[in-house]
């Protein structure tokens, strides 16, 4: 056998390996959500039941934490996307001495542990402001960092916007508003709406900033938290279940949309 | 996002207006008027004045309602020097910061070959199939692709089931004592943070470099380490950034793979806040800050890059 051969087959092997260690887990959690047995485990295998998705179905308690997700990702997208803007504006923007311990502050929410930044912000408005944790505190706690995401991907574009255009449209006549509204936000129109995706998922997504930041109310995350800490049951491998298969139809569609794009280019 | 730090650190400052003349110049005053709040509102109600209050916290005793504000109200070190004190709470954090190296230093090396191969060898359609295969797994919650492992690790787990039917073993093997599984846990959960800064790193690497270094005779080992690895040093520095905080500052994966035998440093915040110890709790957590921050610098340091080459 040649060497590049050998050197096929390594890779091929590594690969395969590779990916076996990414999905044999979550292949292993659907199995346990759809059997017959009230501890979750896949082995033994009692008969096949869909009881599980209807326990979950039936906690209201999964009902009010997935609204909680839903309402504070909306409102950090909602807070992050336009500060994120104008934070990415500022530094692309205007030159001042200080500039890179700015730049140092604003990126440090996304340096340090989740952790931090929950207790941190539940001190703040517990103590300070005497707003108790609860949803207000996770969104705060949440937004601190994700304005920072959505910052530097939103940068990453205003550096390559030219200027002179809004210059033009300056010397033309037209208002401040209007340029930033007819010029500048089209322009930046891809990493705005990609900031919004990003911080949704990010806020929807969020453990450890939220377990530290809200008090005793509950965000889906949380919710998962306690659920197998304290109540185990193979209902969570039920949500486990939906959850890939909510991606796997995303990923499908995001492919298929792709490739439609491709024919026609 | 390098070459868009140099970008920006490119542009000539010009002497001329003040950042105010600057910011109504370009946005006209409303304009800036709701930029700079957005920013300040941000920077004071998220970053600073949080952190402020955090650490006013951290040096302050922990004390009853009534003594609020009475002579034992001082500044003071007490929680801070109760980790050096503490000895299981010693362990507990030296073995944290041991732990999460170790997970950094596995994930770099099962990341590093994937990277690579999807970055200079993967044809176009491997690739992106590649990419949807990586990316889906984090599209499950992290709970969950933890707890995937605790099915898989646990006494009644598949391993220890398939092992016992196979006759290997007779007695279910503890695999959740000591570390091993919140490690494994970890460098699952985590796998994405190094893979895509290593991956943009790598996809910036001109074949033909490789390829010419090839030809004169070059070995593998050789090419990666004079070619590719200087190179990836950026992608490197971020992924092992981004995979040690994570991993130092983790609570999931300790809460659902740990045992009483693998403590993390973030539970024994997690039981100072729940018993309402505010002052010890927040220390602490600043003590996990600055580890994540002497980390950071660290790697800086060691690639020889700056703060602008990462993000």
């Amino acid at each position: 056998m040649s060497s590049t051969r050998i050197l096929k087959i390594t890779h091929a092997l590594y690969l395969l390996l590779f990916f076996v260690y990414l999905f044999l887990p979550l292949i292993f959690m659907s199995v346990v959500a759809f059997n017959n047995h009230p501890i979750p485990q896949a082995l033994p295998w009692k008969g096949f039941t869909l009881h599980w998705f209807g326990e979950l179905l039936q906690d209201h308690r999964m009902w009010e934490s997935l609204t909680h997700s839903v309402i504070v990702a909306l409102a950090v997208v909602a807070i992050s996307v336009p500060v994120g803007l104008a934070a990415a504006l500022a530094l692309t923007r205007l030159h001042f001495k200080a500039k890179d311990l700015v730049y140092a502050l604003m990126v440090s929410p996304i340096l340090v542990p989740g952790i931090v930044l929950g207790i941190s912000t539940f001190l703040f408005w517990d103590t300070r402001m005497g707003v108790p944790g609860g949803l207000w505190t996770a969104i705060m706690g949440q937004s601190s960092f994700i304005i920072s995401y959505c910052m530097l991907l939103i940068m990453a574009r205003a550096q390559r916007f030219d200027t002179t255009l809004e210059e033009a449209a300056l010397d033309l006549g037209a208002g401040h508003g209007r340029v930033f509204w007819k010029i500048t936000l089209p322009f930046l129109r891809p990493a705005v709406l990609s900031a919004a995706g990003l911080a949704f998922m990010q806020s929807f997504e969020n453990y450890n900033t939220t377990l530290f930041a809200i008090g005793i109310e509950q965000t889906l995350p949380i919710y998962i938290g306690t659920q197998l800490r304290v109540f185990i049951s193979p209902a969570m491998n039920a949500l486990g279940v939906i959850f890939i298969v909510l991606t796997l139809a995303g990923a499908l569609l995001f492919e298929l949309t792709r490739r439609k794009e491709d024919s026609h280019a | 996002m390098k070459s868009l730090a140099l970008k920006r650190s490119a542009i000539a400052l010009p002497q001329g207006p003040g950042i105010m003349g600057q910011a109504v110049a370009q946005f006209g005053t409303l304009g800036s008027l709701i930029m700079g709040s957005c920013v300040a509102a941000w920077l004071i109600f998220m970053v600073i004045g949080p952190q402020l209050i955090a650490l006013d916290y951290s040096f302050h005793p922990l004390l009853s309602l009534e003594q609020l504000g009475g002579p034992d109200d001082h500044f003071t070190l007490k929680n801070y020097l109760t980790l050096a004190t503490n000895t299981l709470h010693r362990a507990v954090f030296l073995k944290t910061i041991w732990s999460s190296l170790l997970v950094t230093v596995l994930a770099l090396c099962l990341c590093y070959p994937i990277s690579f191969y999807m970055a200079q060898t993967a044809k176009p359609r491997t690739l992106s199939l590649l990419m949807v295969g990586i990316v889906i797994p984090y599209w499950i919650n992290e709970l969950l692709r933890i707890f995937a492992w605790q099915l898989i690790l646990s006494d009644a787990g598949i391993l220890n089931q398939s092992l016992m039917a196979v006759g290997l073993i007779a007695e279910p093997v503890n695999f959740r004592a000591g570390n091993t599984a919140v490690i494994m846990g970890m460098v699952y959960a985590y796998i994405l943070f190094m893979v895509f800064p290593l991956y943009n790193a790598m996809e910036s690497l001109d074949k033909n470099q490789l390829q010419g270094a090839r030809d004169l005779g070059a070995s593998r080992l050789r090419i990666h380490w004079k070619i590719v690895i200087p190179h990836a040093k950026p992608g490197m520095a971020v992924g092992c950034i981004m995979t040690f905080m994570l991993a130092a500052g983790s609570v999931a994966a300790p809460q659902l793979l740990g045992s009483p035998s693998s403590f993390w440093f973030t539970q024994i915040i997690y039981t100072n806040y729940e018993t309402a110890n505010w002052n010890l709790g927040t220390a602490y957590a600043e003590v996990l800050a600055l580890l994540s921050l002497i980390f950071l610098f660290s790697m800086l340091k060691l690639f020889k890059l700056s703060l602008k080459d990462l993000l």
